[in-house]
């Protein structure tokens, strides 16, 4: 039996939110222990999380100043910011909750209790002491999710929907950690200072992506940003790089009926990536065609949406604005 | 002396009252100590679990023998884990308060089940099977000939006043005859043991999830209780539903069944869920569903339409079909009904399935059964008044303090009257009520419901409950292996309605025979 528009919707989103989670948590986790690498006078701060998810005009509206305890506040548990931490598991949840009867009992079970459980702990998530404990959680939880997601669910329609939004948010996610760490290093008053540690702010991209010991193995090659970001990017092999991202999302895509809408719109963003030369890109012509690549991803999504979903829900379009 | 109308050896119930002032029984504060069962304060009420000796009933034996052996802190961690099992597994079910709009509660359970045995148990099904069938065969009569009504053994009258007769469904003629494939029909026991049918739930009965997911959780937090006993599983429940579902797509041999709900913001959203689960079928919800010109139902996937079958619909009459009924209404679909009434689609239950369930026709039950079966009804109703006869209507306003009065289509505990512990002006505007529309009204002598050990904060004390059985009524007839147990928390309160601070126990039904 073909599967509801509906559930497959829900399912897209559920996956989506859960790597959202992840990735917000990874972002704070490794944000807080790269600080602690530079000297004190060069720190870039924590305004470039906020950049990162997109998120300035709702965080200064509600925040006097980038401080490391309001920006971490906003980044794990604020209600007001739909990327938070505790923002994304509640519309996991929610979502969730709509296709239980889908989903393995199991993984219903999971992100439940890690709804749950990061509301109860959040007050150790907001202490610089117990932070780290609490996002590593969070990271191991949605892996525990996805797995059981991944082994416990047959890999049916519903499942490739599930892979295709979380591959999605990852690309997505990929590619805005790159950017603000491009704009750190591009902007006048921080970037002479920045320069000498710029490796140091490369691997912290890697580190946030867990993409460290990987690059190490495959690229054999010091970290710098030239490779890092061709590994970043192009790599078909390491599972967080954008082209591997897409790799995946044209794969279940191709095994969904009536695709072909979408893999059209899927292909310009393939030779996009395919093309470019990212190490022959200055900064900004850099941040320029990381716009490019998130832009195109957001046309997936519509033709996503438009295909399967019969329309978009407003509410949930992209919650990261572009 | 005025009879209820269905009068029988407990009339005098009508005079007996609660007692007031119950004494505690307190789990002492030493932690080594364990429950001594001779102080359980028995009260005059039929205990599940206790006779009036304090000693333990048949086939609660080892249970209490059990429960002694544990220290309080053993009890407590045991109510601590079932308590994070239910949370942890999202077992829930929402409430809608006016000030915080819907929220999602934890289940409320006690970990003291309740026992019934078996031999009991065979009657109660034989009971509720027979009564089943009777209001199937009613419903079919009532949309059809009546001739129950031209017999002169129901009044036709009330079919013209009942909120849930469906003028729509004359004439229709649903797979088998049957109406109602699911029904709930409430359980209580007396003073004296008597188990009585308090009133039958033919529209969209709920908590048979809760029932299912009552036994997973004692299973898990109390294994070694299920070690010395045969209990008779309760998990076959879904297979049976989706057979009972099935079978009424007659010529298809797989028949795309459904289950349609009001969405997540129902009350028993949980259990549409999980019996959809359950059953490997769809969840579907009033915008996935189409009915197109051929008057099939479609629903919407990634692919296109595919035919619906069945539908286990979980939303009320009225909200089903914006053509047919309520023009405003969301959750349903339009012509819904008109591929129904052309046999392209099945619904479970059928509409206007209700017409049975109405508390004054609750009243002619036994009647029903004896008009249709020719038998006796094998479960008693509870003796009843019906206002809509003046000398009964004039007996039960002058009695109103001592008597329950329902409304003849609420469900959920709302709008009843307690008269005992109703205030002076509850009572007046209650007479003014049924003086208004009598028809709408029914009163029943209070029973004293029977009480089991419950555990109350670091206390076990008495608490009222009943049961809800739940029969399918397909190809052929089944009755879940007990039901939902649900027992009122607060003391001395006999409303079970998880929505009015109910809870729920797991229900035994053991094999044994004293030995």
């Amino acid at each position: 039996m073909a599967m509801l528009s509906r559930v497959a919707e829900h399912l897209y989103w559920m996956a989506r939110y859960l790597e959202r989670a992840e990735n917000t948590a990874r972002l704070v986790n490794v944000n807080g222990s790269m600080i602690l690498d530079l000297p004190k006078h060069v720190r870039p701060g924590w305004s470039s999380l906020i950049s990162i998810t997109g998120a300035d005009e709702t965080f200064y509206k509600h925040y006097p100043s980038a401080a490391e305890g309001h920006v971490v506040k906003f980044m794990l548990a604020d209600d007001e910011n739909p990327g938070s931490i505790l923002s994304s598991i509640r519309s996991a949840r929610e979502n969730a909750r709509t296709i239980r009867d889908i989903i393995p009992r199991e993984a219903w079970e999971q992100i439940n209790e890690l709804h749950l459980k990061a509301r109860e702990n959040l007050a150790s998530g907001l202490s610089p002491k117990w932070r780290h404990a609490f996002l590593s959680e969070v990271i191991l939880s949605v892996q525990m999710i996805s797995g059981i997601l991944n082994e416990g669910m047959s890999h049916d329609d519903g499942h490739k929907f599930m892979n295709i939004g979380c591959n999605l948010e990852r690309a997505d996610m990929t590619t805005r950690i790159i950017d603000v760490r491009s704009l750190n290093l591009s902007q006048k008053d921080q970037a002479d200072a920045l320069k000498p540690f710029e490796n140091i702010l490369w691997m912290s991209v890697l580190k946030s992506l867990t993409a460290w010991q990987m690059y190490r193995r495959h690229m054999q090659a010091s970290v710098s940003r030239d490779a890092v970001l061709k590994f970043l990017l192009q790599d078909h092999q390491f599972p967080r790089a954008f082209r591997f991202c897409l790799d995946k999302v044209e794969n279940y895509l191709g095994r969904l009926p009536h695709s072909e809408a979408v893999l059209q719109a899927l292909s310009p963003l393939k030779s996009q990536i395919d093309a470019a030369n990212p190490e022959q890109l200055v900064q900004n012509e850099l941040m320029e065609y990381i716009d490019q690549l998130q832009i195109m991803l957001g046309d997936i999504h519509i033709a996503i949406g438009k295909n399967y979903f019969g329309e978009v829900e407003e509410g949930q379009s992209q919650t990261q604005s572009h | 002396m005025l009879k209820p109308s269905d009068s029988g050896k407990n009339q005098h119930l009508a005079y007996l009252l609660l007692p007031e002032g119950e004494e505690l029984f307190n789990l002492q504060n030493n932690h080594n100590m364990t429950i001594t069962w001779k102080d359980y304060p028995v009260n005059g009420y039929f205990d599940e679990l206790i006779s009036f000796e304090g000693e333990p009933r048949s086939g609660a034996e080892l249970l209490l023998k059990h429960l002694d052996g544990m220290t309080e802190t053993e009890l407590q961690e045991r109510k601590a884990a079932a308590d994070a099992a239910i949370l942890g597994m999202g077992i829930t079910f929402t409430v809608y308060s006016e000030n915080e709009g819907s929220i999602d509660r934890a289940w409320p359970f006690d970990i003291i089940p309740r026992i019934i045995t078996l031999r009991e148990w065979r009657r109660i099904e034989q009971g509720l099977k027979q009564r089943v069938k009777a209001l199937n065969l009613f419903i079919d009569d009532i949309y059809h000939d009546q001739k129950i009504v031209k017999d002169g053994v129901f009044p036709g009258e009330l079919l013209v006043d009942s909120k849930n007769f469906r003028p729509e469904c004359v004439g229709v003629n649903p797979p088998q005859g049957i109406w109602a494939h699911v029904c709930g029909s409430d359980l209580v026991r007396d003073h004296e043991g008597t188990v009585y049918v308090l009133e039958d739930n033919l529209r969209v009965p709920s908590g048979v999830s809760y029932m299912l997911e009552n036994r997973l959780v004692l299973k898990r937090v109390l294994p070694e209780l299920f070690e010395d006993y045969t209990i008779v599983p309760v998990d076959d429940y879904p297979s049976q539903l989706y057979q009972c579902l099935s079978s009424l797509a007659i010529d298809k041999k797989w028949p795309n069944v459904v289950v349609l709900t009001p969405g997540i913001y129902n009350s028993a959203y949980f259990e549409h869920c999980y019996l959809a689960q359950q059953m490997g079928v769809e969840l579907v919800e009033g915008k996935d569903l189409v009915v197109n010109d051929d008057d099939c139902v479609y629903m919407r996937t990634i692919e296109g339409l595919a035919k619906v079958d069945v539908i286990y619909r979980r939303i009320d009459d009225l909200f089903l079909d914006p053509e047919a009924f309520l023009p405003d209404s969301a959750l349903g679909v339009p012509g819904l009904l008109r591929a129904w009434k052309k046999g392209n689609v099945a619904l479970a239950n059928a509409p206007g399935a209700g017409v049975a369930d109405d508390k004054v026709v609750y009243t002619y039950v036994p009647d029903i059964i004896r008009y249709y079966l020719g038998e006796e009804a094998i479960l008693p109703n509870v003796p009843s008044f019906r206002c809509v006869n003046p000398d009964e209507c004039e007996y039960v306003l002058a009695n109103l303090d001592k008597l329950v009065v329902k409304p003849a289509n609420e469900s959920g505990g709302y709008g009843m009257l307690i008269g005992p512990k109703a205030s002076q002006e509850e009572l007046d505007e209650f007479s003014k009520l049924i003086r208004n529309d009598p028809r709408n009204y029914m009163a029943q002598p209070l029973l004293l419901l029977s009480t089991a050990p419950t555990l109350i904060g670091d206390k076990v004390e008495p608490r009222h409950l009943d049961l809800r059985p739940f029969v399918l009524s397909g190809q052929q007839t089944y009755v879940t292996n007990g039901g939902l147990t649900r027992v009122a928390l607060k003391k001395g309160s006999t409303v079970v309605n998880s929505s009015q601070g109910g809870g729920s126990k797991d229900t035994w039904i053991v094999d044994w025979e004293g030995e």
